[in-house]
């Protein structure tokens, strides 16, 4: 604070110099690696290079992390088995933090440094949102894997993905409440924070309310709250036969257990955005029984393509791949496909490839892009019993 | 040189002009480092204005993102939702609609900073961090709750108006005006207020109304800068201007010296192009960029550049 203090010596000065000198040469000899690896590689055989943005820090780390290894080891694949165009791929991978505000910066220099030919990204419908626009007038085509606001794709012709869309989530979270579990009346529970959970709210209650159910009460929160008895107590009070928390793992492991802590027994569930192992050790075994989620995915199900990639998995990073893992793939192979199909890197010509797409067989099952590059495709229903994720039921679009 | 013109305003008719050719020749430059020079652009703005309150006023905010975030929503409304009726007022001059609503959102982020300070200015030190904490959450939790501004997911498809002229032009006014400020005689008052409020106050100073004019003017340029961002960026939301962004302001002051003018435009320069530097680290990346903040923290406690004025008050005493 004062502001007429002086240096107690020059030693200080010297420190300073040393350590901006440092920095400068570290940064020095990373970009140096870069230039080199680039200019080595014979003309023609050099790689492709794909950016993928992602959050691997930061609230959304664990979708992030999962969905940046499924990416990897579809990239490793396809080199394995030469590539695509007879050229390798390059991932460039970059870490936004979670943070709002970084993406757009990001995909600038992927487009214009690292001369990327194609985006993959990201999981939060928010941050694909800011990058989507800067794809669009540069014409890049961007794959999102899990990004599923309906918003995203809307932005433009070259954005595309590979997860259904919130409205399908929502009608399909609405029958299985009138069907399965013959909730007539349900409480609403909404993170307003989230883009995620405002729009998978509203995608939910229409088609609810249209089939004769009731939504009694809507309560919200906001992300990174840790209390929720207030809204709970509301919920209670309405007595309903299901509550509803389209919201993510974080908040939705707390709620199920202040919920069973105050003696709401009935049936909770939500959408993907439940999806993480973390669910369980937040939440506790015992509370989550009677709680269904769905998803784009489950290891569980047979089938050569997904064996194959679970033990990949296992063998890579000692996990079992979720969800976002298995569209962190599906975004990559269905890009590399379309590549390799549009015979050419060039933009408009890989977006044409793209909305071609056809019933490509991906992990999370055949998919199709449609008219307004959404994926049209089938969702599972996953339980919890005895503190494991169990495989419920299939449903098709 | 003109005799209406003194040497700082000869400097900031430079800098306006450097901003001008720096545009003409911008498409020369990619579009990475374009935005990143104008990222450079507005922290300066950022911290420049949060110097005169937590630098020269000595006081401590905590609220700047709030109202930096004021600003960009009313300016990428004025451009976006209410394009269509406001450009009739312009006539064929479309280009006048940026400004315009970059002022504008600077003059709303002023009122709010007018309504934020007046209760709590009469505070002192810690409580004023508070208040100001507390007024920055609000202002993100009401933007994610109005529908009209896209709540949750933001705003989008906000026009690319922000450019170097732009973004520069305002840094060199925004500087400019600091810096006058601080050398007119009502900067001194500022100084005293930092220095000893109760001295100041025996002198006759209305602390109160010097706090909040420093107050009112840091709001003002904050929600400027708030405009280009949300104009360079594109898209922009409530999560972007939360409490840690608020503190990334905080600690370019610091770094550069609390009521320092160069000191802090240095730091707000290296730590915007540090972050983008230490890219390549990937996972280290925070690591590093934390373990610099530190070590220049050790080195430095006093601010990045002061020893220009140790040499000249050595000189003074010798």
């Amino acid at each position: 604070m004062n502001r007429l203090s002086l240096l107690p010596g020059g030693r200080s000065l010297a420190t300073l110099g040393a350590v901006i000198l440092g920095s400068i040469a570290l940064t020095l000899v990373g970009c140096k690696k870069e230039v080199s690896g680039g200019a080595g590689a014979a003309p023609g055989s050099e790689p492709i290079r794909v950016g993928e943005y992602a959050s691997l820090h930061g609230s959304e780390a664990t979708f992030g992390q999962s969905s940046h290894n499924g990416t990897v080891i579809a990239v490793e694949e396809i080199n394995a088995a030469g590539g695509v165009l007879g050229r390798k791929i390059e991932l460039i991978t970059d870490d936004n933090q979670s943070k709002s505000g970084e993406s757009a910066t990001i995909v600038k220099k992927f487009i214009s440094r690292d001369k990327v030919v194609a985006v993959l990204g990201e999981v939060a419908s928010g941050r694909s949102l800011e990058a989507a626009p800067i794809c669009q007038t540069n014409h890049i085509p961007m794959v999102s894997p899990s990004s599923t606001n309906p918003d995203v794709t809307a932005t433009g012709d070259y954005i595309f993905r590979v997860c259904f869309t919130d409205p399908f989530q929502g009608r399909l979270l609405a029958e299985f409440a009138r069907k399965s579990l013959k909730a007539t009346k349900v409480a609403l529970l909404t993170d307003v924070a989230s883009a995620y959970s405002a729009g998978l709210a509203k995608y939910f209650r229409e088609p609810f309310e249209k089939n004769g159910g009731q939504v009694v009460i809507e309560q919200k929160y906001t992300g990174k709250d840790k209390d929720f008895r207030a809204q709970l107590t509301a919920i209670k009070a309405a007595n309903v036969s299901a509550i509803v928390v389209p919201g993510y793992y974080t908040e939705v492991g707390l709620i199920v257990a202040q919920a069973r802590q105050l003696g709401i027994n009935v049936p909770i569930f939500g959408g993907d955005g439940w999806e993480a192992p973390e669910l369980i050790e937040i939440a506790g075994a015992q509370n989550l029984e009677n709680t269904f989620y769905s998803t784009h995915f489950s290891p569980e199900v047979k089938n050569p393509l997904i064996e194959k990639f679970v033990a990949a998995y296992k063998t890579k990073f000692g996990q079992v791949p979720d969800a976002m893992a298995a569209l962190g793939y599906d975004s990559a192979v269905v890009l590399f496909d379309a590549i390799q199909r549009a015979g050419s890197t060039e933009g408009p010509k890989i977006r044409d490839a793209l909305a071609a797409t056809k019933d490509y067989p991906c992990l999370t099952g055949k998919t199709t892009l449609d008219a307004e590059r959404n994926a049209t495709k089938s969702a599972v229903i996953i339980t919890v019993k005895d503190g494991k994720f169990k495989y419920l039921e299939t449903v098709e679009p | 040189m003109p005799g209406w013109l003194n040497r700082s305003q000869l400097v900031l008719a430079a800098a306006l002009l450097a901003a001008g050719v720096a545009q003409f020749l911008s498409n020369r430059l990619d579009s990475y480092v374009l935005s990143v020079a104008m990222g450079v652009g507005i922290n300066i703005i950022l911290a420049s204005s949060l110097n005169l309150i937590n630098g020269f006023t000595g006081q401590f905010s905590l609220g700047h993102a709030g109202f930096m975030a004021v600003g960009a929503y009313t300016a990428a409304v004025l451009t976006g939702k209410l394009a269509p009726q406001l450009q009739p007022i312009f006539g064929g001059h479309v280009e006048l609609l940026f400004p315009f609503a970059l002022i504008v959102g600077g003059l709303v982020a002023a009122v709010a900073g007018g309504l934020v300070g007046a209760p709590s200015l009469r505070l002192k030190g810690d409580y004023l961090a508070i208040v100001t904490l507390g007024f920055g959450e609000i202002i993100k939790v009401i933007f994610q709750n109005v529908e009209y501004v896209g709540g949750a997911k933001g705003l989008n498809a906000i026009p690319d108006y922000s450019n170097l002229f732009w973004v520069f032009g305002t840094t060199a006014i925004t500087v400019y005006t600091v810096w006058a400020l601080m050398n007119s005689t009502y900067g001194r008052g500022f100084l005293a207020v930092a220095d000893d409020e109760i001295a100041a106050e025996a002198m006759g100073l209305n602390t109160t109304r010097y706090k909040m004019v420093a107050f009112v003017v840091g709001a003002f340029f904050a929600g400027i800068a708030g405009g280009l961002f949300a104009h360079l960026n594109n898209s922009i939301n409530p999560s972007g201007f939360d409490f840690n962004k608020s503190i990334e302001i905080v600690v370019m002051v610091i770094l550069g010296g609390m009521g320092r003018h160069t000191g802090v435009i240095l730091a707000a320069i290296l730590l915007t192009v540090l972050t983008e530097l230490l890219r390549q680290f990937g996972d280290y990346r925070m690591v590093i960029y934390s373990l610099l903040l530190i070590l220049l923290m050790l080195t430095r406690p006093q601010g990045l550049l002061i020893w220009p004025i140790r040499k000249s008050a050595s000189r003074r005493t010798t």
